[in-house]
């Protein structure tokens, strides 16, 4: 598959709707998270977003050793163990007994189907809190844009029912996309990790330049934007990137664009180890005040409009 | 104030503050306060001496209601006088700060109770060795088998006892004075003498030649007039010591202060007041009037406290005789005032258990006025920010958020919340104003009322809105699982509604439920109706009376009816608890028979041990309450009407009513206590829920879920709800945070929410949520485009998220 590519409709997988989102745009928001990335950000803090494809997980603190997953797995793939649950990945179809029979849900498949009818019944079940707090839904992911379909008919369909639609992207696909995207879209949420391109790659797996283009482009539609950064220590910390995404992101086109700066936070190991995943944190250093301050300084210089965290 | 008494308030120390970082605090308020915050609570037993004479030398004497506005009388001349160094706003309960008495009359505390509250861990109160013989010599013996509580108790019926050792509900005036009063804007306006001249007036009209109750009303009127004696003697105590210090002190500032202090004693509370200081001074004579004489529940409340000190703060302003400073001064003399005053200590099982010291007192910021305009004043923003600043235990304060108040003032209020001192709680006046209405107060009435203690409302200064007991309804549901019997005793403690194991289908099981409610809430109401006749016969509160409509009118004392409005209210606690048992009854057991009614009640017996695949099944497989879950919400709604349909318009003996209130303040922890495993898969002695909260941890669909299903209740049918919400500190960081939790409050209030506070949490809730994580299932934590809830992280990480948590306290 190419990484640019969206896969199927009928594919189209949700691994998480958050309430009271407050750190993805403006007011309240609702946010739906799209499983699948193109990207595999060694920081990143939702693993459970890298594929997308549903993911079992389990939690072996919530595990009483009940046992149902394993008599009634159909393919024979789990067996407990003195480290619990221990699944063949080789055998297990994915089917998802295991994580209804389980008494004390210690298992459960990450990535569900919603069809736009089920979701905006959820969305307007929340207009109240949106209406008065100026908010609305917000698209992220993993990359939303691995679903592109979905998410044109669902920003289509918010926009019909008035709500405020925001799409939190890394940037990483097809430049057509995001360009339909932007019709129906009040404000972008766009990842900036690294502006060197090597770097870019070595630590996310993907180079920049189409990330960087589409960028360029979106912000030629007029678009809103807000540029979001995360700082992490000993990768893009250094004054050079910075000055250099901030020069490019001021030249950006357009008036309606505005940087958040995050502050890494070293708290998803135990995300990784529910999915089984090996979590590189230890190499990864969240920045220091001074550091935060500098990288705020840089961008302020840039004439931009800066915020800290959210 | 005259320009030549003027006083010269110590000037806030620029330097200083600038240092300490601690605004607005000048150096006496940081005394006064140290003074207060560590000072150990300690029992006096002066008020139980100077009582216990007068009864022994005067009992039979007079007419009883005499007798104790002579009895209150006699205290105001003899007790200790107090003034401390340093205070503007004068006047101890006690002789001292936090010395608090006691009132032998309602209930004696024995020797063994006095040496518990002398030695026990918390929230201990100090008792010297020779007052605990005092007691045994003269208080004990003299007031054995003539205090109220042994009248009460002389009285009730077998199954009222059974049902209230069994822990079914507590009744509030065992120990206590029915109270938890609050005051409107009459005493800013009128003094004693002006309240003297009304009484007068209403004795030359008595009837003696038809109406058969003018010699009751006599007496009663008398009682009261001779209250505002008292009152004034009390007062004109505190001026004559005032001048004594003055006499003796070198310091020419605080002379000036001691011989302004002696001005406004003696004008206040005789008068009405005429400076800001002297409006302070004036409610705080007279919320100590009213706790001294009785010691009614949850204290006194000044009401809408802005709203009554806003004129005096405007016209001073204007003339040039307060600054803003002075006032922030005076406020927080009287803040501290409040904080000196812990609850009178229990006796007997109850005093055994640490409780609070809080005594409740709920000032009310912000909201309406009478005429429907909004409230918030310039006077509402100096509240908050004393609050804010002093952050001690009392007075606790409410916000008033109509839809009438501005974003300004909510979100100062919200800054104040992200704080984490509890405090202040938010109500919403578009509700309670409709309650109060519902109820049959007239519309100026209600605007003029608001909450008081917790979450209960009432018409301020017209109304005995008396808080008769808690209901555990959770433990009802258990004692109908049981066919009567309690679990835990195995005695009888309700009325046996039939085997349950022979229920049919979930509709027998409700209504054996419902049965078995209304039993338990017709003893609680036959008993209470008792209590209150004996308060009216035997302790009257004739200096309360004063202060409120209309007893002077009616000649009728506050415990009989005096009052414009007389409302009873049953407190219904763990709505979430009962909610959730009964859905999983209804689920599990009659609908998809995941499990039988035995197989669940003997889980039930052993308190899930070795079950605890059927309590998982439960907790993770059940559709609970506050997640905007119709299945459970349905089941919620119903109970809270049916609770309705037990409870509101039952006549109470004062011409009122009862009503429905669902608080629990901190019964649903002895309720739980007493309440074995519950089928919401809560194990035995585990608290219930709270209020109208959702069981702990159970709703995990984030706070806009909850504020839906809790909206699902018609609540202005009650006189109250409460919603506690956890909130971690990272989602109150940025003022657009704040602006989201305002939004938050005004959607729940726009579903007609009555009440929510915020509990944002700290590190200690979250090392408590480590150890009991089934319990804080709902904790969400949340960081820069991260959250996860508490409980799914592995150690590392919640210890990490604990020391962050610490970092960021805003404390």
């Amino acid at each position: 598959m190419n990484q640019t590519d969206t896969i199927e409709r009928l594919e189209s997988l949700i691994f998480d709707i958050k309430h009271y989102s407050i750190n993805d745009g403006p007011g309240i928001r609702t946010t739906v998270f799209l499983k699948g990335c193109p990207l595999s950000c060694i920081w990143c803090h939702n693993p459970e977003s890298f594929s997308p494809r549903k993911e079992k997980m389990y939690w072996k603190s919530k595990c009483i050793g009940a046992q149902e997953c394993v008599k009634n797995c159909p393919n024979q793939a789990l067996t407990l163990t003195p480290q619990g649950i221990v699944s063949d990945n080789s055998k297990c179809s994915l089917c998802g007994i295991c994580s209804e029979v389980c008494p004390s849900k210690a298992i459960e498949i990450s990535g569900k189907n919603y069809s736009v009818a089920e979701l905006l019944k959820i969305f307007e079940k929340d207009r109240l809190a949106f209406d008065q707090s100026g908010g609305g839904v917000t698209f992220s992911g993993g990359e939303p844009f691995m679903h592109y379909q979905l998410l044109m008919e669902l920003l289509e369909a918010c926009g019909e029912q008035g709500f405020h639609r925001a799409v939190d992207t890394s940037g990483y696909t097809k430049t057509e996309y995001i360009i339909n995207a932007a019709k129906h879209t009040d404000l972008f949420l766009y990842d900036f990790k690294l502006f060197d391109s090597m770097k870019h790659k070595k630590y996310t797996g993907v180079s920049n330049e189409l990330i960087l283009k589409n960028l360029k482009e979106l912000s030629k539609t007029g678009a809103e934007i807000n540029l979001r950064i995360p700082l992490i220590g000993g990768i893009n910390t250094d004054v050079e990137n910075l000055e250099r995404s901030a020069i490019f992101i001021a030249e950006l086109a357009g008036e309606k664009k505005t940087v958040n700066l995050l502050p890494y936070h070293n708290i998803a190991s135990g995300k990784y180890k529910r999915l089984g995943k090996e979590y590189n944190f230890k190499q990864l250093i969240e920045p220091f005040e001074e550091e935060i301050k500098q990288a705020r300084d840089i961008f302020i210089k840039a004439g931009l409009t800066v915020f800290i965290g959210g | 104030m005259s320009p030549d008494n003027q006083i010269n308030f110590t000037p806030p120390e620029k330097q200083e503050k600038s240092i300490s970082n601690d605004p607005g605090m000048n150096n006496r308020i940081k005394r006064l306060r140290k003074l207060s915050v560590e000072t150990e609570a300690s029992i006096s037993i002066e008020r139980a001496v100077i009582e216990t004479n007068f009864y022994k030398e005067n009992y039979g004497k007079y007419s009883i209601p005499v007798l104790r506005a002579l009895t209150y009388k006699e205290i105001c001349s003899k007790k200790t006088i107090y003034i401390g160094a340093g205070e503007l706003i004068v006047g101890e309960r006690g002789p001292k700060p936090k010395a608090v008495p006691t009132f032998p009359e309602l209930t004696c505390h024995s020797v063994e109770d006095l040496q518990v509250l002398n030695t026990r861990d918390m929230q201990r109160y100090l008792v010297a060795p020779e007052d605990i013989e005092t007691y045994e010599k003269e208080i004990i013996p003299y007031w054995n088998g003539r205090t109220q509580r042994e009248r009460i108790f002389g009285h009730v019926p077998e199954e009222w006892k059974a049902a209230y050792e069994a822990g079914l509900f507590t009744e509030f005036m065992e120990q206590r004075a029915p109270g938890h009063t609050t005051l409107d804007g009459k005493i800013y306006q009128k003094g004693l003498l002006d309240f003297k001249k009304e009484i007068a007036e209403y004795i030359a009209r008595l009837d003696f030649m038809n109406d058969p109750e003018a010699t009751d009303k006599f007496e009663t009127l008398k009682s009261m007039d001779i209250s505002c004696d008292a009152s004034i003697i009390f007062a004109e105590r505190h001026a004559q010591l005032a001048e004594e210090m003055a006499a003796k002190e070198n310091n020419e500032t605080r002379k000036a202060e001691l011989l302004k202090i002696a001005d406004v004693c003696r004008w206040v509370p005789a008068h009405a007041p005429r400076t800001f200081w002297e409006a302070i001074q004036m409610y705080w004579f007279v919320h100590l009037g009213t706790i001294t004489e009785l010691n009614g529940w949850d204290a006194m409340n000044p009401g809408h406290f802005d709203q009554h000190l806003e004129p005096f703060y405007n016209n001073e302003l204007s003339e040039g005789t307060l600054t803003r400073e002075q006032a922030i001064e005076l406020v927080s003399c009287f803040w501290i005032k409040v904080n000196n005053h812990p609850a009178p200590p229990k006796v007997g099982i109850t005093a055994r258990e640490s409780g609070t010291y809080n005594d409740f007192t709920n000032i009310n910021i912000g909201g309406i006025r009478p005429d429907g305009t909004n409230a918030v004043s310039e006077v509402s923003y100096i509240l908050l920010e004393v609050l804010e600043e002093l952050h001690i235990l009392q007075p606790g304060c409410s916000v008033h958020i109509s839809s009438k108040t501005p974003d300004k003032f909510l979100k100062r209020a919200c800054e104040v919340i992200r704080r984490g001192y509890g405090y202040p709680s938010v109500f919403n006046p578009d509700v309670y104003i409709q309650e109060l209405i519902l109820q049959g107060k007239s519309i100026h009435d209600a605007r003029e009322g608001g909450c008081s203690g917790c979450i209960e409302v009432g018409a301020f200064g017209k109304e005995a809105y008396l808080l008769t007991g808690y209901l555990n309804v959770p433990k009802i549901l258990e004692v109908t699982l049981n066919n009567g019997i309690d679990p835990l005793s195995g005695k009888v403690a309700g009325l046996a509604t039939g085997d349950p194991l022979t229920f049919k289908s979930y509709e027998d099981l409700y209504s054996a439920f419902i049965r078995q409610l209304n039993y338990i809430i017709d003893l609680k109401v036959e008993v209470s109706n008792y209590i209150d006749r004996m308060f009216a016969k035997y302790a009257p509160a004739p200096f309360l009376s004063v202060v409120i409509d209309d007893c002077i009118a009616k000649g009728r004392d506050y415990y009989d009816g005096g009052p414009r409005y007389n409302t009873s209210y049953i407190q219904c606690t763990g709505l979430g608890t009962v909610t959730d048992s009964l859905s999983v009854l209804k689920k599990h057991v009659f609908e998809n028979k995941t499990f039988g009614m035995e197989k669940l009640l003997s889980a039930l017996e052993k308190d899930f041990e070795g079950e605890e695949v059927l309590r998982q099944t439960i907790v993770n497989r059940t559709p609970f309450f506050g997640n905007d879950d119709e299945y459970a919400d349905e089941i919620a709604v119903k109970v809270y009407n049916d609770l309705l349909k037990a409870i509101d318009g039952k006549p109470n003996i004062k011409g009122g009513k009862y009503h429905l209130n669902m608080l629990s303040t901190t019964c649903h922890i002895y309720f739980g206590k007493v309440t074995g495993a519950t089928p919401n898969g809560r194990f035995s002695g585990k608290s219930i829920s709270d209020g109208t909260s959702p069981s702990h941890g159970c709703d995990t669909h984030g706070p806009l879920a909850v504020i839906r299903s809790l909206g699902k209740l018609d609540q202005v049918k009650s006189g109250g709800t409460l919603l506690n919400l956890r909130f971690l500190p990272g989602l109150l960081k940025t003022d657009q945070d704040l602006m989201k939790l305002g939004s938050l409050i005004r959607s729940y209030f726009t579903l007609g929410g009555h009440h929510v506070q915020f509990n944002v949490v700290d590190a200690e809730t979250l090392e408590a949520a480590r150890k009991n994580p089934e319990e804080f299932k709902d904790l969400m934590v949340r960081m820069a485009g991260y959250s996860d809830y508490f409980n799914d992280m592995n150690d590392d990480l919640q210890t990490e998220i604990i020391e962050r948590t610490i970092n960021e306290s805003f404390g």
